[in-house]
Parts: C-alpha cells; structure tokens; sequence
C-alpha cells in the first residue's frame, strides 16, 4: 500500500505522470521526467519522499501534470484520478496545488467515497479550496492552511481567499475565534493544522496542541515552507501516525529545519531539503 | 449509488457550499457584447445575464465568469481596452476583494502580503528574493518568473497569472513598489 500525492508542476509541456517519486540533486524524477524541487507540488513530494525515507518507508506515488494557471492539466489529473480510482492501492491521498473546479472535486470525492472509502483525506492549496467551496470540507481528515487560508475557512461566503471579507483580518491573535468559526459553519475537516507563528493543531474544534519554538521568522517568507510541512505531515500518516501527533511532530521538524538550515528570507525550500533528516532527529 | 448521485448531484451541489462565479459590470451593452465574445475566444465559460438588484450600476447586463479565472478575463479585456466598472463574486450579497496588506520587516529585507499571497524583495538591490503562498496553479509559475529579478524589471504577475492567486499576487507586488519605489 502506498499514498498519492495529487498536484501540478509548473512546466506548460510537462506531461501526465503516475508514479513512486525518487529525489536526485534537488530534483524530483518520475517515470523518467525530472523536476526541480523549488516549490509547490514537487517541494511536497520531496519532503514526504526524503521524510519517508528517514522512516524506512517507500517513497509516496505522485499524480502531476503540467500546469502554468490555465486549469487544462489541473482537469486531466482530476480526469485520470477518476478512471483510475478503482485499482489504486493506497491509504491516502494528499492534494495540492490544483485549479479549483467544483465540478471535477465532486467527481474525485464521490469516486473515493465509493471505491476507497477508508483513504485519510489531506488537501492543501488549491484543493483545499475548492473542498471548502464544495461544501464537503468535513469529509477530508485533514487541511494545512496558512493564517491567511484560515481566515478564508472562517468566512462561509468567501470562494476563494481573495474575497475573504475584512472583518476577518489576518489577525494571528484571533486564531482560535477563526477556527471556532470555520468548524460552526462545518467549512474545516476533521483536522487542522494552522501554519502560523504559533502552529495550531485542531481535532473536530478542539485545540489539540500548539507549537511556537523554536521560531525562525525568516521561514514564513520563504516559498515552500508550508508545502514542506504538509509533505513531512503525509509522510508520517504513511506511518500510521494518529493525526494530531503526526502534525505536531512535523510541525516542529519544519521549525528545527529553520534552525540547522539558519535561513535569510531569500532561501529557497531545496536548500533546506538537506537538513531534513537531522530536522527530524531533533524533533523525536 | 453511483446512478442517485447522477441524479441528485446537481441538487446536491446547490445546496452546498459557495457559487466559484462571478460578475463582470459594464457601463454600456456594447461592451458587455464585445466582453463576451473575446472571453468566450479565450475558452472560458461565460454566460450574459441580467444583473442582481444589489448592482446599482451599469447597464441592464451583467457577464458570469468563473471567478477563478478574474487576472485572466480582465487581461484579456484591458488589452482591448475594455474596462468594467465592477467586478465581484456571485454569493447571496456582493463581495469585494481584500484591501488590506500585511507588511513584515525583516531588515535587510521587505516581505508583503495580500490575502493568501506574500512578495519579499531585498530592500537594497530592490531583487525579488521570494514569493509564497497561494493555492492556484499559476502561483509556482509566477515565482519561477520573479524570483531573482529586480522588483522594477520582473514581469508583472498580471502577464503570466491567470488565477486570483495571481490577482493577490499582483496586489501585494503594486504595495511592494508603492513602499520600494526605486
């Protein structure tokens, strides 16, 4: 049994790829395609691939196509993923960077629903979006957003975090008010794990744990940081880590990989990727 | 379960969750025409209707779209010069887009945020040294384009961004330059 990491690349041509992930030199290669490890999807994968692998675990399958914001390879994923549903082996799936489309998510959610019913659900980006837009948000174990995604849960009108609406201001001191919000109006899944300076880690409304050491403000402007967290998080599900532990583990490991890597707000995510393993000694 | 869900999906979907439309608000009908056949050109999916009673302007009709594609419909139409006089999202009563920005001071650099979208530029060489956030495909594209480049030279997240993570993008870049002019 494997896990499917379910995203994009940022390359227009980059073609349609099903496959366990291997990383080389701050690249990701599936079925003979590379791709740099800069951010986004690619930056997840190789976390869970590299966190995985710490773990003795095998690498996480990926589904990836080419995709620059038209949603053309964002809706060939969702296509495949639909016909190919049935003869997945894996015990969860981890969405990321998709154009949300209500359309295609219904379709992705109702097959999981019926043929893998037992998958632990994570969405993350745009696939979190588009589960809260649905309507479905409490039928997926787990979202990773950011203060500024949370606010968007929190407001039950906004279709996407542009319109969150400004009484909901990316206040860091209101967090819990946010989420308290976001689990009445049932736009929150099971889990969360809210990335901030103060990470919250949130079972069914209620506040599990928090981390906030050690801290490395620079992390919070560097492009892939949060894809990181939720990369290290899929890898420790691939464990069969409880949830909230499995999220307050990673959530520490991303803040000790700021610490060994001692980042500037101009560090990309690869450069970070090396420190992983010791990241994850520290945190236990 | 698989033959209900064709049948009820649609009821379904109603009664649940946010409308991903929105509504493009013209001054004239001929520009709602000529609007709707160059979005139409580009692919996306637009239908023309008459406007909701909260619209207070513009004329008798009103252009749906689908809102995830905002940076790139009105890309298309200022290149024709083209410009509505209000845009929003489709919910039970209008929304507008954040106005608000998150300014962080790093020192040596400047990060700036706008909804789920942050820029961070090294405050002496004006060079963009990150970009993150966002959900939308585009977003890794659009920081593949910046990255690296001068704050005043980078291309503008409205060229390649089609999505409203590149329309926050765009946001919080105009703030950047406000507060970095060069």
């Amino acid at each position: 049994m494997s896990w499917l990491i379910v995203g994009t690349v940022p390359e227009e041509d980059f073609p349609l790829v099903h496959g366990p992930v291997v990383v080389r030199n701050q690249s990701l290669r599936v079925q003979e395609r590379e791709v740099k490890i800069a951010r986004g999807t690619p930056a997840l994968a190789a976390f869970t691939a590299m966190a995985a692998r710490e773990m003795d675990l095998a690498p996480p399958e990926v589904l990836l196509m080419g995709d620059t914001g038209s949603g053309q390879g964002s809706r060939k994923v969702y296509a495949r993923l639909v016909e190919i549903m049935g003869e997945l082996e894996v015990e969860g799936f981890t969405f990321h960077y998709l154009l949300p489309d209500i359309y295609w998510h219904n379709k992705v959610l109702w097959a999981i629903q019926e043929k893998q019913p037992s998958a632990v659900l994570v969405a993350d980006a745009g696939f979190m979006y588009v589960a809260k837009m649905s309507g479905f948000s409490a039928d997926y174990d787990l979202f990773t957003p950011d203060i500024g995604e949370m606010c968007f849960l929190a407001d039950e009108t906004a279709p996407h975090p542009f319109y969150t609406r400004g009484f909901l201001l990316e206040d860091e001191s209101r967090v819990e008010e946010y989420i308290s919000r976001a689990y009445s109006e049932q736009n929150a899944a099971r889990h969360l794990l809210v990335k901030g300076a103060r990470d919250y880690i949130v079972q069914d409304g209620q506040i599990m744990s928090t981390v906030s050491e050690p801290a490395v403000p620079a992390m919070e402007a560097i492009g892939g940081t949060g894809d990181s967290l939720t990369g290290i998080v899929t890898a420790r599900l691939m464990a069969k880590e409880d949830i909230p532990a499995a999220c307050h583990k990673s959530a520490l490991t991303n803040r000790h990989l700021g610490v060994l890597g001692l980042p500037t707000p101009a560090f990309s995510i690869g450069e970070l990727l090396p420190f992983l393993a010791g990241a994850m000694q520290e945190t236990g | 379960m698989k033959f209900l869900k064709n049948i009820f999906g649609n009821a379904r979907e109603k009664a649940r969750g946010v409308s991903e439309r929105g509504i493009l608000v013209f001054n004239h009908t001929s520009e709602v025409i000529e609007a709707e056949s160059l979005l139409r050109e580009a692919g996306l999916e637009v239908k023309v209707k008459g406007p909701p009673p909260e619209i207070q302007s513009g004329c008798d009709m009103v252009i749906e779209f689908p809102i995830m594609h905002q940076l790139q419909a009105l890309d298309i139409l200022e290149e024709k010069r083209i410009k509505p006089i209000q845009v929003t999202a489709v919910q039970d009563h209008l929304l507008e887009p954040v106005s608000l920005f998150n300014v962080k001071d790093f020192g040596e650099y400047l990060m700036v945020r706008a909804a789920n979208m942050k820029i961070t530029v090294d405050r002496q060489s004006l060079e963009i040294v990150n970009v993150s956030g966002g959900g939308c495909p585009d977003v890794p594209f659009l920081a593949e384009q910046m990255v690296g480049r001068r704050l005043h030279e980078a291309p503008e997240p409205r060229k390649y961004g089609r999505t409203l993570c590149g329309y926050s993008l765009q946001l919080a870049y105009e703030e950047m330059k406000r507060r970095c002019p060069g």
